[in-house]
Order: C-alpha cells, then sequence, then structure tokens
C-alpha cells in the first residue's frame, strides 16, 4: 500500500517533514477546541458524560450493569446466530445456483441432434426458459434494497398462513439476497478462469456438471475468496436490520435498554465499537487471505501468471464489498 | 391489482421522494467522499491517517447505526441540521426545507455512509494507473497536485466509473432504509403504511414497490455492464 502511495510524490525532505510536523500540531490544537465548544460542551450541558448515563455500560459497579451486559450478550449471540445461518444459507445456494447458471448457459447452445425434432425443441425451449427465468430471478433480487427484501419476506410468508420464528424471517431475506450476489461472484470467477481448464477437463472426458463441480467451481472459490469475505463482513453488517421486523439482534436490545435507562448516545456508541472492531478483523482477514493469494503457492517464475486472477479478484471485491452494503 | 391503478399517485410520490434523496445524497456522497479520497493518497501522514480512519469507521459500521447516530446525536448537538435548508434548493426539493429534521438526518447518514465506498472505489481507479505514468510526471517535476490534476486522474476515471456506479447502486438500495427513521412518504414508508394502515393487500403493493426499486436499479446496473464489458475490449 505505501508503495502504491509513494508513487505519486517525492519522499518529503526534513524542511517539508519539519512544516507538516508544525502545521498538523497546530491543526490538532485547532480541531481540539473546535471540538471542545461545538462537540463537548453542548453534550455536557444536556448531561451525556454523567455517570448516570454511562455508568450502566462501562461502571461494572453498577446496578444495571450486569443485567444490561446480559442482554446485550443475548442480542450478540443473536446477531452471530443470524448471520452465521445466513452466511451458511447464502453460500449454499449461490454455489448451487452459480452452478445453475453455468449448466443453463451451456445446455443453451446444445442442439440435441440425435433427438426427435419435437422433442428437441421442447427440451431447447425448456432450457430457455429456465435460463430466463434465473436471469429474471438474479436481476430482480439483485436490484431490490435487502430492507425491502427482508420486509417483504416478514409480511408476505403470514400472508400465506407460512410463519416462523423472526429469525428465519431474517436469515430468508439475508439469503435471497446475499445468495444471488454471491452467485454472481462465484460465476465471474468462474468465467475469469482461462480457458484451457474447462476445455483440459472436457478432454479427459468430465461431463459438464463435473467440470463445474470439480474443476471450475473450486478455482472459483479460491480466486473470489477476498470478494466472499468482504461480502461476509456484509451479511453481518445487514443483520442489524433485524429491527425492523423486531428480532432480537443487537441493535434491538439496544434499543430496549434505550427504552428504559434513556441514554440512546451512549448505547449506540458501545455497539458501534463493538461492529467496528468484529468487521475491521474481518476485513483485516480478507486483506491477508488476498495477499497471500496475490503472492501465489508458487512465486517466483509464476508470479506473471498468476496476476490476472488477483487483479480480477481485486477488483470484484471493489464491487462485491459495495454491492450489497448497508 | 386495482391498488397500483388507484394509489398511483402515492406510488409515485414515494418514488419521487426516494429519487429526491438519491440524488442530493450522490452529489453529497461524490463531493466528500473525493475530499477524502484525497485526503487518503496525500503526501501527508496526518491526512493520510485521517482518511484511512474515516474509511474503517464507516465501513464497517451498518448503517443502520450511522443513522440512528443522525437521528439521535444531532439533536444532542443541539442541531437540526438546518445548514441544509440551502435557500433555492429547498424549493425543488421541498423537504430539505421542512420542519420536521428526518429528511435532513437521514441524508446526512447517507452521505456520510456512501462517502467512505466512493473513497475506495476513487482510490481503486487511482491504483490502477500503472507506477510509471506518475513517476514519469515526478520525473518532470510535476507536485503531488499537478501530477493527480494532469497525469493520474485522468486516467483512473475510466477504472473508477465501475465501481462507483455500483456504490450509486448500492446507495440506492440503502436509501431504503430511510422509511424506518421517521421520513415519512418514501418508497419503503410508503410499503407499510399502504399495508398496515391502509389495509391494502400485500402482494400488489409489493410488486408496485419493487417495480420503484428496479425502475432505478435495474438500467444503471445493465449500463454499467455494458461499461464493463467495452472497457474489458478496450484493455
Amino acid at each position: 500500500m505505501t508503495q502504491q502511495n509513494s508513487v505519486l510524490y517525492d519522499v518529503p525532505g526534513p524542511r517539508q517533514r519539519r512544516i507538516t510536523l508544525f502545521s498538523s500540531v497546530a491543526a490538532l490544537i485547532g480541531l481540539l477546541v473546535g471540538a471542545y465548544f461545538l462537540i463537548y460542551q453542548p453534550l455536557d450541558e444536556t448531561g451525556q458524560f454523567s455517570m448516570e448515563l454511562w455508568g450502566p455500560l462501562i461502571d461494572p459497579g453498577n446496578e444495571n450493569f450486569a443485567l444490561v451486559w446480559k442482554r446485550l450478550g443475548v442480542g450478540i449471540k443473536n446477531t452471530l446466530i443470524a448471520a452465521a445461518l445466513a452466511i451458511v444459507t447464502s453460500l449454499v445456494v449461490g454455489a448451487l445456483l452459480a452452478v445453475l447458471r453455468m449448466q443453463l448457459k451451456g445446455l443453451a447452445q446444445r442442439r440435441y441432434a440425435g433427438l426427435a425434432t419435437p422433442l428437441a425443441h421442447l427440451l431447447r425451449g425448456l432450457n430457455l426458459t429456465l435460463s430466463a427465468v434465473t436471469r429474471f430471478c438474479v436481476e430482480v433480487f439483485r436490484g431490490l434494497p435487502v430492507v425491502i427484501t427482508i420486509f417483504f419476506v416478514a409480511r408476505g410468508f403470514p400472508e400465506f398462513g407460512i410463519t416462523f420464528d423472526y429469525l428465519w424471517y431474517l436469515v430468508i431475506g439475508l439469503t435471497i439476497y446475499n445468495s444471488v450476489v454471491i452467485a454472481e461472484i462465484l460465476r465471474s470467477g468462474m468465467q475469469g478462469l482461462a480457458g484451457g481448464q474447462a476445455e483440459a477437463a472436457a478432454a479427459i472426458g468430465l461431463a459438464p456438471l463435473q467440470t463445474t463441480r470439480m474443476i471450475l467451481l473450486p478455482q472459483a472459490f479460491r480466486i473470489m475468496l477476498p470478494a466472499l469475505i468482504s461480502q461476509l463482513v456484509v451479511v453481518l453488517k445487514d443483520t442489524s436490520l433485524g429491527f425492523i421486523i423486531s428480532y432480537e439482534e443487537t441493535l434491538n436490545i439496544g434499543k430496549q435498554i434505550i427504552g428504559v435507562l434513556d441514554n440512546p448516545i451512549q448505547v449506540y456508541t458501545v455497539l458501534a465499537v463493538l461492529f467496528i472492531a468484529v468487521n475491521y478483523s474481518l476485513s483485516k482477514l480478507a486483506q491477508a487471505v488476498q495477499n497471500r493469494l496475490s503472492r501465489g503457492r508458487r512465486t517466483a517464475n509464476t508470479s506473471a501468471q498468476q496476476l490476472p486472477p488477483a487483479a480480477l479478484a481485486s477488483q470484484t471485491e471493489g464491487t462485491g464489498a459495495t454491492g450489497g452494503g448497508v | 391489482m386495482s391498488v397500483l391503478i388507484d394509489k398511483f399517485d402515492v406510488f409515485a410520490s414515494g418514488f419521487w421522494l426516494t429519487l429526491q434523496i438519491c440524488f442530493l445524497a450522490a452529489i453529497g456522497a461524490l463531493i466528500l467522499g473525493s475530499v477524502v479520497a484525497v485526503l487518503r493518497i496525500s503526501p501527508v501522514p496526518p491526512l493520510r491517517a485521517l482518511g484511512t480512519a474515516y474509511v474503517n469507521t464507516f465501513r464497517n459500521l451498518p448503517l443502520t447505526i450511522v443513522m440512528f447516530f443522525a437521528a439521535f446525536g444531532l439533536p444532542a448537538l443541539g442541531s437540526n441540521a438546518d445548514f441544509l435548508r440551502i435557500p433555492g434548493l429547498d424549493i425543488v426539493f421541498s423537504r430539505l426545507g421542512t420542519d420536521l429534521p428526518y429528511f435532513r438526518f437521514a441524508l446526512i447518514a447517507l452521505v456520510l455512509y456512501t462517502a467512505a465506498f466512493v473513497c475506495e472505489a476513487l482510490r481503486s481507479g487511482v491504483n490502477a494507473v500503472p507506477a510509471g505514468q506518475a513517476e514519469a510526471a515526478r520525473s518532470l517535476g510535476l507536485t503531488f497536485i499537478q501530477n493527480l490534476r494532469h497525469v493520474v486522474l485522468p486516467q483512473s476515471w475510466t477504472a473508477s466509473v465501475v465501481p462507483l456506479g455500483s456504490v450509486i447502486i448500492a446507495m440506492i438500495k440503502n436509501s431504503a432504509l430511510i422509511g424506518f427513521f421517521g421520513v415519512i412518504g418514501d418508497l419503503s414508508q410508503t410499503a407499510d403504511q399502504l399495508t398496515s394502515a391502509g389495509g391494502e393487500p400485500f402482494i400488489p403493493v409489493a410488486i408496485g414497490i419493487s417495480i420503484g426499486y428496479l425502475i432505478m436499479t435495474v438500467p444503471l446496473g445493465a449500463l454499467l455492464d455494458r461499461v464493463e464489458r467495452r472497457q474489458a475490449v478496450a484493455r
């Protein structure tokens, strides 16, 4: 990263460094003064720094401390359960969807020459319809906000007389959206592979499904791992949407605590710190994985060959990470 | 299905409101995001740290929490975000000028959140410019600003367009959250209102709302695919 950045400018000399140091200190002092008058004072006047509001969250001696953190623990547990379930189901469904779309794409070119004409036409028609339907579903669910998907799931299923636990509405809503995104990530990974992979598989007599399952999909997973991990961060962030269907996840518990103790700013600050800590470490993990992958398993002489997949992965990570983020 | 026709004006006004906030938030996020991106690649280490901290904070927070902070934190600071009541602009975007501050709070939250992603999209474009270009510019004696303005940025746009587009699409989708934070009358809140308060049948309303969002996201996505394919050919 630093290597990339420093390409843009010369390394600062002693005079430049002195100027930087002095002006940063001056700016810092200015900022602190500004923060004191614009942020600290108004907050202090309304008593936002009083132990009464912070105590239940940070002071173990407070009477509410144990209860508050017990409730928050429940919320964190629920968030993690929902996130884990949503991640597993969307990975499975997403992989299936990606394989299905690859298969349908392969079948679309098949003419069924050996079969009777009406049957061949029927099969081709079936392929084309299935292809169109999956394409339509992918476009629709990729274009809808997750909030709306979750909301529709929670409202729509009871409409048909199907009721679940709130957890499952959240998981289904998240799965619908994220499996589609993951399917697209995997598909672009499979299409980015060198053509020789599929050709070699066909040459040794693997069926199309075997080719996809045994040759393309594992490689796509490996190449797209950074993008997939970023998508998982998105899933974890999106579980916070459970509050709109009153699933008891972290934010919802936070709201309940606020309802009793009336300290919104304090509770949200603590929750924000929690979320940043977890998601930041996950993002770091994604970065570490990417660095490892771009270095490749065999370094030295194949480095030129390793470049394209890495570039592809980093590019799609940019879009993948932002693709669904709430 | 008749609800789609009978309540067409409700859907249309919801769509219009969502479009308004998306338009304003996109502009705000592009401006703020560019500033943060310049901070992140600037030669001054403290500014770099500031940009990095901003991006790491907002990229790892759920938008929900940012929204809560805007809705609870700003009033605690004694602000109703009145600085957004820009004369002239509040006539076109009437919700900017109303007494209820929720539209402005939601706008601030969306801008702050999206700016972090815009910054990353722009930065990925800058990183895609071959290092030799910036090195050549430096060896000609161009300063950092000249280097960016004349050499690096003009070449980075092409690589930034697609990521920027997906950031904007994601932002349009994220804007569905504002209906749950006191903004009355946008598409997502319309769904809630029509089904629970208005007693309308659920399925037609869901279809109407979905169409509203898909009108905004699908064409933009298709356009991006096209651009991406053309760029792949050009490369």
